[in-house]
């Protein structure tokens, strides 16, 4: 009985009609077998189909789609073909899923122990007033602290973490043998990430349950899973033991993608895979990938290549797997302009402290109480002409609250912003003038939120010509077409709506917009982490060009610190709101950081089987800064004594202009 | 630019050809197309019905009181004697003149105000949105009787009175609506480089909010159709002799058990002039992807 | 907790007082006052003055504004033009009646608006919902009059089966207006299901549609389960907010119902009180609804506030 597969996907394919009312494939020709206790990752990028799979192994598949061809089997038993009732018994009981974000995934109105209860109550035998108990036993199982304070907390009243650890909680209630995880750890940040696979690993060889792990993130997949199956465009492209595919992928397309992530080792910036993947029904009679493909040839753009077995034991959708040697891009990976860091000042940031708390008429008169720690406090950094400054930190660290400070969008509550020269700048954008504002130009996170999606790129492009510089008619048509060149955009782009570009494209119109004022300062909201890892290497090989030619000042946030090891030439850590560490890039991923640096970086997941994460400070996430001493006093796992609670600690510097805020001596923090 | 010329287009076409697509989506719509029809077949006896009726709608017959439907008075005769179908085709005339004159204008007033609020913010919001709830709070009809009663009940008291009363609402879902939009990314990018608020409005705003706006006119057309025909019900719209379903219905009422059909054309009438504009808002806002039926009913 | 509710509670009071300020603006600023009503129009002069003096109509803005609203907020509105009736024991009586009228709608019409909008939001663009749904939009549609006309058309013309119009006086006991009351609460249900209904049709929708209804079917959650415990609770909150306004406006804004079937209600009184130009009784009445309607609203605001533990723990932490 061991021999079954608990899952058992042959042949399935899953599709929709579109509105010509032809059938578009979402899904096609996709088979997956997991044995007891084995665990498969599922990667690709969005749209791939990769959720689409998981959750018809449930036999559940989302409105409008619907089952093509093939069968899914769970324990030997075709899921599209039991009873309602068969399948409320099965799923949440032997097949329970993991959903990306549990905050929405957990009923809002339903204490957590209620929930769990439920859970217990639906998918185990036991009487109901062992109920209870079990579910403190469980929530305690998947490391809560508290269980019995959590039982009776509202799914919104626990972080992003702890709703993620109920999740895992309430799918083991009903003692599963398969589980299926859907992108578990997507939206949280590396210290949690880490620790919920770290949890959901133990409880895998604990248990031996089998798990399907659907990822984008290949350090995720690298950490988790034995075996591999890369998708693309509802296909699987490569399936293999995951070593082999994370090492030597034996498909032009995962080969690329490796390539695309950059690496906290390698200070080089990742190479962008071009093009992006056919949408369904899209794609010609030839192999999906061709359009991208280096090694694509009349073949592949006429005939669809089947899955074929390769020496190694692999099965590999490709004519040319045998060619991929001869794909050696990891030697174009370039080196980033760097730049001198001593230059004339750009920007400097002098003790500037910002505060959301803003005391409003009611609070004045019914509570005399004193207003908390400033959200953003103590920011002292200056910035060279032409340098790339890194901004790090988790969610909550105030990187994004400094760069809307210096975009005039948020008064500080004290400090100042000055430019070159020295000369202060207003706080609000509206005392600003238009050549102060012209100089500092910002780009968000997310294109789907930073472009008007009523206006035409030309129009958005118009915005900052016209009003910088005046122009209008064609000497505005031909400058805009001109800025759409140099972000590789054709002209045929100006009359377009935002809805009709892909993700990356958007973000290029951002950056072409930022780039119109022809700024000095560009600040970049962790633009990339809306973007696909492909598509991410791409607007940072952008970036870099554009710095080249321009001279341009970037200051960059982001959480993720490859990212910003990849284009910084220096680099600064946040710790809620407060600066722990800064200087350049090399020295702060270096040897000697900063104990919470230190945290981050040890969380950080690689994409390679055999690199491991240290756990070491806990993933409690703290609401506000304490009042006195070391902003990282509460979860420092080196922390020496009373004096991290009250004084606040001194900055000491390394080497190179690299400064660290702690109370343990340098020597001592480089032996860690 | 490597030697390709690019001739410059009409970069606001898109927006034109959206709006033609969605009255193509609207019309196929089961809800849009009766809609439409009903919207469109009384526009057509409104404007043409002059010429369209049998009989003047003040000539009177004193022989022919309540007459029942003949050859001659399809529908009969009303209790002066005059054509019930005469006066049913003509009926919706002063009613839609009021409205069509009176929603552009609440929406403009309403719309804008509340774009303004919802950008500005601060004290003026707070204070221009205390006198907005107030003013909902007035009983619904009523204000409208007592400004009738006191200045009259020509067009031109109807039509700003209506506009000014239906605006206030209207202040209320544009300011919610530009909220949605001022929080988000591109209105904060222009702010960010510097655009004047006018401009932001203009550019950024505005066009976020015209679905909404759309969606909220249409509506407000339906609701406003009724209040007119209340008024006329009760004595405080359209003088006599002038046609007005809700009038007829009102003088009709009286002698239902007498003669019924007098009382059943103008309700019909006045009911899928309602119900077709109603209609098409409905399919509007399903096309637009906007909820209207979870705005409250102010 | 405790800073929110005083929050609220004060704006009510100051949209309270706007209102009041915007009657009593509104009454000065249209031509005419009490005065001119009872004499007539083209009253003048001598006559005219003397009245204006009895009344104090003669003193300034302010002075008559602070008077009038200090009486108002004791509950003594005046008497009527005609110098005798007290306001307050008449408005007193009407608002029996309206009550009686409105509590006959709720009653019947938010249980079954509620019922209706759940099956046709669970069984979406199915033909229970198309039915209900098509019927809403006729019901909302149709002017009052309209469907009163075609009622007493049918039920009282045709099959003899209820009166046409009330003719039991204002002041007669509650019991005396059955069954005359029912035509009248028939058609104000109609409106009002109609509105409630499509209302929580749309937010069943939207929560059945949602993530965490998807992951209880995921979790194994029998349908029903799932329907009564997981997506109702979310789903009927904004519920409350509309009945409220419903309460106000059966309440307030039922001037059309209560003229077609004669229904002495405060509907029918200020219809009356326009007619007679009896301004005194016209800003009583606004005044009172005014009241209602900001009572009603806030009352249903804090319900929801209580209700939703998303809002509750927001504000507790926000102290």
């Amino acid at each position: 009985m061991s021999d079954t597969p608990i899952i058992d996907i042959q042949n399935l394919s899953v599709g929709f009609t579109g509105r010509a009312g032809t059938t578009l494939p979402v899904l096609r020709d996709v088979s997956l077998s997991l044995k007891r206790g084995e665990c498969v990752g599922i990667v690709g990028e969005s749209g791939s189909g990769k959720s689409t799979l998981a959750l018809a192994a449930m036999g559940f598949l989302k409105g409008g789609l619907r089952k093509l061809e093939g069968r899914v089997c769970f324990d030997g038993e075709d899921m599209f073909a039991r009873t309602r009732t068969e399948l409320e018994t099965i799923r949440g009981g032997k097949l329970g899923l993991i959903p990306q974000n549990s905050g929405q995934a957990l009923t809002p109105t339903l204490r957590i122990g209620a929930q769990l209860i439920e859970a217990l109550r639906l998918h185990c035998d036991l009487p109901d007033a062992e109920h209870e108990p079990r579910a403190i036993d469980l929530l305690g199982q998947v490391r809560l602290p508290d269980p019995e304070v959590i039982m009776r907390r509202f799914p919104h009243e626990l972080s992003g973490g702890q709703q993620q650890r109920v999740a895992v909680a309430m799918a083991l209630a009903g003692e599963p043998e398969a589980l299926l995880l859907d992108e578990p750890t997507t939206g949280l940040d590396v210290t949690t990430q880490a620790h919920i696979l770290e949890l959901l690993r133990d409880l895998a060889s604990e248990r031996q349950v089998a798990m399907v792990f659907v990822s984008h993130d290949l350090g995720v997949i690298a950490r988790t899973c034995s075996r591999v199956l890369v998708m693309y465009a509802g296909e699987v492209v490569l399936e293999g033991p995951s070593r082999e595919v994370l090492r030597k992928p034996l498909h032009p397309y995962p080969h690329g993608l490796i390539a695309s992530i950059p690496r906290l080792k390698d200070p080089c910036l990742p190479v962008a895979l071009d093009g992006r993947p056919p949408s369904p029904g899209g794609g010609g009679p030839g192999c999906a990938f061709a359009n991208r493909c280096a090694l694509a040839d009349d073949q592949c753009r006429t005939t669809a290549p089947s899955l074929v077995k390769t020496a190694c034991g692999s099965l590999v959708r490709c004519f040319h797997h045998d060619q991929i040697g001869t794909l050696s891009n990891t030697i174009s990976r370039r080196e980033p302009a760097h730049h001198d860091s001593s230059g004339d000042d750009a920007l400097l940031l002098h003790e500037l402290a910002i505060s959301y708390h803003r005391s409003g008429l009611f609070d004045r008169l019914f509570s005399g109480s004193e207003s908390p720690p400033n959200t953003v406090d103590e920011i002292t950094l200056s910035i060279a002409q032409g340098e790339t400054l890194g901004l790090v930190g988790e969610s909550g660290s105030g990187k994004s609250t400094i760069l809307k400070a210096i975009a005039g969008l948020l008064k500080p509550a004290t400090g100042q912003i000055k430019v070159a020269g020295g000369t202060p700048l207003p706080a609000n954008v509206e005392g600003r003038r238009p050549e102060q504002l012209r100089r500092i130009q910002m780009i968000f996170q997310n294109p789907d939120e930073s472009l008007n999606p009523r206006q035409t790129i030309a129009e958005i492009l118009a915005q900052p010509l016209r009003l910088y510089y005046g122009l209008e008619g064609q000497a505005l048509f031909d400058r805009s077409v001109e800025l759409l060149d140099t972000v590789r955009l054709s002209a045929h782009y100006m009359d377009r709506l935002p809805s009709q570009l892909s993700g990356g494209e958007k973000q290029r119109v951002a950056v072409a917009r930022a780039f119109a004022a022809e700024p000095e300062i560009v600040l970049c909201d962790e633009i990339t982490s809306a973007l696909d890892v492909s598509v991410q290497a791409a607007v940072l090989e952008l970036l870099d060009d554009l710095k080249r030619n321009n001279d341009t000042t970037y200051i960059f946030v982001s959480h993720d610190l490859a990212v910003v090891r990849a284009l910084s030439d220096r680099v600064a850590v946040l710790y809620q709101g407060r600066l722990c560490e800064f200087g350049p890039a090399e020295n702060v991923y270096g040897s000697t950081s900063h104990p919470y640096t230190e945290v981050l970086l040890n969380a950080v997941l690689e994409p390679d089987p055999d690199e491991a994460p240290t756990l070491t400070a806990e993933d409690v996430v703290e609401l506000s800064p304490p009042a006195r001493g070391c902003p990282f006093q509460r979860r420092c796992p080196c922390k020496i004594g009373s004096q991290c609670d009250n004084d606040t600690p001194p900055w000491q510097e390394a080497e190179g202009g690299h400064m660290i805020r702690c109370h343990i001596p340098l020597s001592e923090l480089d032996q860690k | 630019m490597s030697g390709m010329s690019v001739q410059q287009m009409d970069v606001r076409k898109p927006l034109f050809r959206r709006w033609l697509g969605i009255l193509f989506e609207v019309a196929r719509l089961p809800s849009g197309m009766v809609g439409l029809f009903l919207v469109g077949a009384h526009l057509f006896f409104a404007i043409f019905s002059p010429w369209l009726a049998p009989y003047d709608y003040k000539a009177l017959d004193s022989g022919l009181i309540l007459g029942l439907p003949t050859a001659e008075h399809w529908l009969g005769t009303d209790h002066l004697g005059r054509d019930v179908l005469s006066r049913m085709m003509l009926g919706g005339r002063e009613a839609l003149l009021v409205c069509a004159m009176a929603i552009p204008i609440t929406m403009i007033w309403g719309g804008l105000t509340g774009v303004y609020l919802g950008l500005r913010g601060g004290w003026a919001d707070e204070v221009v949105m205390r006198l907005v709830d107030a003013f909902l709070a007035l009983p619904g009809i009523l204000p409208l009787m007592v400004f009738v009663a006191v200045l009259g009940n020509g067009n031109e008291v109807l039509t700003p009175t209506l506009a000014f009363f239906f605006g206030i609402p209207v202040i209320r879902v544009a300011r919610a609506a530009t909220h949605d939009v001022v929080a988000r990314d591109f209105v904060l990018a222009s702010r960010a480089r510097g655009h004047s608020r006018l401009s932001i409005m203009r550019r950024e705003l505005l066009p976020n909010v015209f679905d909404v706006l759309m969606v909220e006119g249409a509506m407000r057309l339906s609701w406003m159709l009724l209040t007119f025909s209340s008024l006329s019900f009760l004595g405080f719209g359209v003088s006599p002799p002038t046609p007005d379903w809700g009038q007829s219905i009102s003088e009709a009422r009286v002698y239902m058990s007498l003669a019924p059909w007098g009382v059943l054309g103008p309700m019909i009438a006045l009911s899928t002039l309602i119900i077709g504009v109603n209609l098409t808002a409905d399919a509007l806002a399903k096309t637009l992807g906007i909820d209207r039926s979870k705005k409250a009913v102010v | 907790m405790i800073e929110m509710l005083l929050r609220r509670l004060v704006l009510g009071f100051v949209t309270v007082w706007l209102v009041s300020v915007i009657i009593f603006a509104g009454v000065e600023l249209l031509p005419g006052d009490a005065c001119t009503a009872v004499l007539e129009r083209d009253a003048q002069g001598k006559v005219l003055e003397t009245c204006r003096e009895e009344l104090g109509l003669n003193r300034p803005a302010i002075q008559r504004y602070f008077s009038w609203a200090a009486g108002a907020i004791q509950g003594d509105f005046g008497v009527s033009v005609d110098g005798i009736t007290s306001i307050s024991s008449q408005v007193g009586l009407r608002v029996k009646n309206s009550m009686l009228l409105a509590a006959g709608a709720l009653s019947v019409g938010v249980p079954l608006s509620i019922f209706l909008g759940v099956i046709a939001g669970l069984w979406r663009d199915r033909f229970v919902d198309i039915v209900v749904s098509t019927t809403a939009i006729f019901a909302m549609t149709i002017p009052e009059f309209v469907s009163a006309t075609i009622l007493v058309l049918i039920f009282s013309i045709g099959l003899g089966w209820l009166p046409a119009v009330v003719l039991t006086p204002a002041d007669a006991p509650a019991l005396e207006f059955f069954p005359e009351f029912v035509p009248a609460s028939i058609v104000l249900t109609l409106v009002m299901v109609a509105h409630i209904m499509r209302m929580v049709r749309s937010s069943v929708i939207e929560v059945m549609a949602g993530d965490y209804v998807q992951m209880a079917t995921l979790k194994g959650v029998p349908y029903w389960r799932i329907v009564f415990r997981h997506a109702l609770p979310s789903a009927l909150l904004p519920a409350i907010n509309v009945v409220a306004l419903t309460v106000a406006w059966l309440l307030g804004g039922v001037v059309v119902v209560e003229v077609v079937f004669n229904y002495p209600g405060l509907g029918r009184m200020a219809i009356d009180a326009i007619s007679d130009r009896d301004l005194p009784v016209i800003q009583a009445l606004v005044m009172l609804v005014a009241a209602v309607y900001v009572g009603v609203n806030l009352l249903a605001d804090l319900m929801t506030m209580f209700l939703n533990p998303r809002l509750r723990t927001l504000h507790m932490r926000s102290k």
